[in-house]
């Protein structure tokens, strides 16, 4: 049938089973907006305070589903504050598709009103990008979008339109999605997914000859689905298992073999792990430098076995003795065929044993820390919402003291470290997981950035708990020069600051409570957790400025000894 | 650093260089030149590209490339036929045009344009075969030169 341009595109949204997109309108998209009003009884359309806000919405929606996530922009600016968001879902392996609208095609290159080289721009952020000239490459390109965005390493994809291509009338046929495209270059994707028997081979023999097994999960074992072997592995290798951060939820965190995070502010006993294992067995990670601190001594006595879906993440930050290049489903469903069952009484040591692991401490000003709320958070969720923080302290703390039951129930920027990422991301997931409880971490520092998108929550009704743990400073740099900057705090105090988080809540319409006390702690988190149940809340959560995130590596540094205690000058 | 020879197949349309040379410049990968021209296939081109680093940082390259969607095939080549034209004005006076036509002729690079002080030269061949005539050239002055950079086919 013959439609144009902009019904083309929500029908291959729709084609892609893309029912919910995140954006904001503007010239450009006029058409493609009216055609969403079109579609209202088939597409839902939640806009947002600002493009960041959309583009994080459609990343948080995307990590706590699975699903490929849809962001809409105008031109030009609306373009451009996309950027971020992009970024930050490229270096999270996140599949997103991010439609922008450009000036028509005649006026491309003239410096038009709202123009910008939005595919120039975002080539370094994204997988991939397009720009259609040709109403007859529209559809196929879009699915395109999709195929690449979600396959092999995940990863955002732009698809750039002009205005006159949204307009322009074309036939457009229903395809279905799970039909492959015809074109060349998928072959270089689905190579992916075969594994060589070689390097399963040689990887099985060091499982086989290792007495201390350590296996170190990231973010990629989401990617694929692959938790379940990951639990079998590190029950056959009578492993403990660390997540890293994108890995959080990969694992259950209950489960006796968990040993925490690994690496900056990974547990003690995690680092006890890496320097006494003899194998490292990394699964869908790429190890990241806040991770292995110094490479030279990473898992100094350990032989190393990389596992993941890009063979570019190899002997990229470590070297590794194998490697082994696939789907990590499929790698470790093929692994498991070729191992038996191990009993490593170094495990059972080194999971008995106390490492001493630092507790937090309140003042008496500040009795309360983000450890006893945190802890008591999973305590009343019994550990299974969806936690999306923003980036500094208040991530670390949500990491390490949440304890993650399920896949896909941390939502968190951090390869970017996208302040201002969570509040947005937090909308997505609840979004895409209505009948999850989704709470966003946040600290008064990142809340500031992006508070906007509380204006979303409410207009959507999309039922939310904003945390802010307010200490009134940008904690995680006021830490870092804490230790290495002689405590000179610049620009990170922020007494001048004044905000009633309350009043600001009640002011878009959001009840807000305060948690000073260790009595409140209880009775605010059920309350909003209730409340949560049909409306989005805010809990601020009072807390001294001093309480640093333990343990520590500074960076660069061997992931050896962390620094467990850090000594604070008490005034008065 | 050791020198190596890519030959890399990617898509011919329009917005590829970009992709490729912004991979190279923000992984820190160093570049020494860059060919890139239609291949048999008019919707394939080929990049010759070549570059400076050690092994590690070539399989960096290699497997970095293979991510861009435009990019199809990466060979590092071992053995293959390399090529490099160069066209060269040089010349102070006269008397150094002998000398130029003398130096041209022992490596058969041919005279294109002739002006009254200054001839310029066409030459191709192996990129030192290049170089030596270049550092031959240099007494009498180069006022201009262009370089192609290597292309590279590999040996059946």
């Amino acid at each position: 049938m013959l439609l144009t341009g902009s019904d083309i595109i929500i029908e291959c949204l729709l084609e892609q089973g893309a029912d919910t997109v995140f954006g904001y309108p503007g010239g450009a998209v006029l058409n493609i907006y009216d055609s969403l009003y079109k579609y209202s009884d088939k597409i839902r359309h939640i806009i947002t305070s600002h493009e960041q806000g959309a583009c994080h919405a459609a990343d948080g929606f995307a990590r706590a589903t699975g699903k490929t996530g849809v962001v809409i922009a105008t031109s030009g600016p609306g373009a451009t504050n996309l950027t971020t968001g992009l970024a930050t879902a490229y270096m999270d392996s996140v599949p997103l598709v991010a439609i922008t609208g450009n000036v028509s095609c005649n006026l491309l290159g003239l410096d038009s009103f709202q123009e910008v080289d939005i595919t120039g721009v975002t080539i370094p952020i994204t997988k991939h990008n397009f720009i259609i000239k040709h109403i007859d490459e529209l559809a196929d390109t879009i699915r395109l979008a999709f195929k690449i965005a979600g396959s092999g390493r995940k990863g955002p994809v732009l698809v750039d339109i002009p205005k006159d291509i949204t307009a322009a009338v074309c036939e457009y046929s229903h395809a279905d999605p799970s039909k492959p495209l015809i074109i060349p270059e998928m072959s270089k994707i689905k190579d992916i997914y075969n594994v060589n028997e070689d390097d399963l081979a040689r990887a099985a023999e060091l499982i086989e000859k290792c007495e201390k097994p350590y296996i170190y999960a990231g973010g990629g074992v989401i990617s694929s689905g692959a938790e379940e072997e990951l639990k079998k592995l590190a029950e056959v290798c009578d492993a403990p298992v660390s997540c890293s951060l994108m890995g959080q939820g990969a694992y259950d965190q209950t489960n006796r073999r968990y040993i925490g995070m690994l690496g900056m502010h990974g547990t003690v006993k995690a680092a006890a792990a890496l320097n006494e294992c003899d194998l490292f067995i990394g699964i869908g990670t790429r190890f990241s430098d806040r991770v292995i601190g110094d490479p030279a001594v990473f898992g100094r006595h350990a032989k190393i076995v990389h596992i993941d879906i890009d063979p570019a993440e190899f002997n990229k930050n470590v070297e590794a003795k194998v490697t082994v290049k696939g789907d990590v489903k499929a790698v470790l469903k093929k692994l498991l065929e070729r191992v038996s069952q191990k009993k490593n009484p170094w495990t059972d040591e080194l999971i008995g044993k106390d490492h001493g692991e630092p507790v937090q401490v309140g003042t008496d000003e500040f009795p309360v820390t983000p450890q006893a709320v945190i802890e008591k958070l999973d305590e009343l969720t019994n550990g299974s919402a969806v936690i999306a923080t923003e980036v500094g302290q208040n991530q670390m703390w949500a990491a390490q003291y949440y304890r993650f039951r399920n896949t896909r129930s941390f939502v968190s920027s951090g390869g970017l470290g996208t302040m201002g990422f969570g509040l947005g991301a937090a909308i997505g997931a609840k979004i895409g997981c209505p009948d999850k409880t989704v709470i966003n971490v946040a600290g008064d520092g990142s809340f500031a950035m992006n508070l906007n998108e509380l204006i979303t929550a409410y207009a959507h009704n999309i039922p939310i708990i904003e945390m802010v743990i307010n200490n009134k400073v940008l904690g995680m740099v006021r830490q870092w020069q804490r230790l290495f900057y002689n405590k000179h705090f610049s620009q990170t105090t922020l007494d001048n600051r004044h905000i009633d988080y309350v009043k600001l809540g009640e002011s878009f319409g959001i009840q807000t409570f305060v948690i000073a006390k260790n009595e409140d702690i209880e009775p605010v988190l059920k309350k909003a957790l209730e409340i949560s149940k049909t409306a989005p809340v805010m809990i601020e959560v009072r807390i001294d400025r001093d309480i640093n995130v333990l343990p520590m590596i500074p960076a660069g540094k061997p992931i050896v000894d962390p620094i467990t205690s850090i000594e604070i000058e008490r005034e008065g | 650093m050791q020198e190596y020879v890519l030959s890399v197949k990617v898509a011919n349309h329009n917005g590829v260089l970009p992709r490729v040379g912004g991979l190279f410049s923000r992984r820190c990968f160093n570049i020494k030149s860059l060919n890139a021209a239609e291949t048999e296939e008019p919707n394939i081109s080929r990049l010759t590209i070549v570059v400076a680093g050690d092994l590690k940082i070539l399989e960096q390259i290699k497997n970095q490339l293979m991510k861009l969607y435009d990019v199809y095939e990466v060979k590092i080549l071992t053995d293959a036929v390399t090529r490099e034209h160069i066209l060269i004005r040089a010349g102070r006076n006269s008397e150094d045009r002998h000398k130029i036509i003398e130096i041209a002729n022992l490596y058969r690079a041919k005279p294109v344009d002739v002006a009254e002080n200054s001839i310029m030269l066409e030459l191709t061949g192996e990129p030192q075969k290049i170089d030596a005539f270049l550092s031959l050239m240099k007494p009498f002055g180069i006022i201009k030169m262009v370089r192609s950079g290597i292309t590279a086919l590999e040996r059946d």
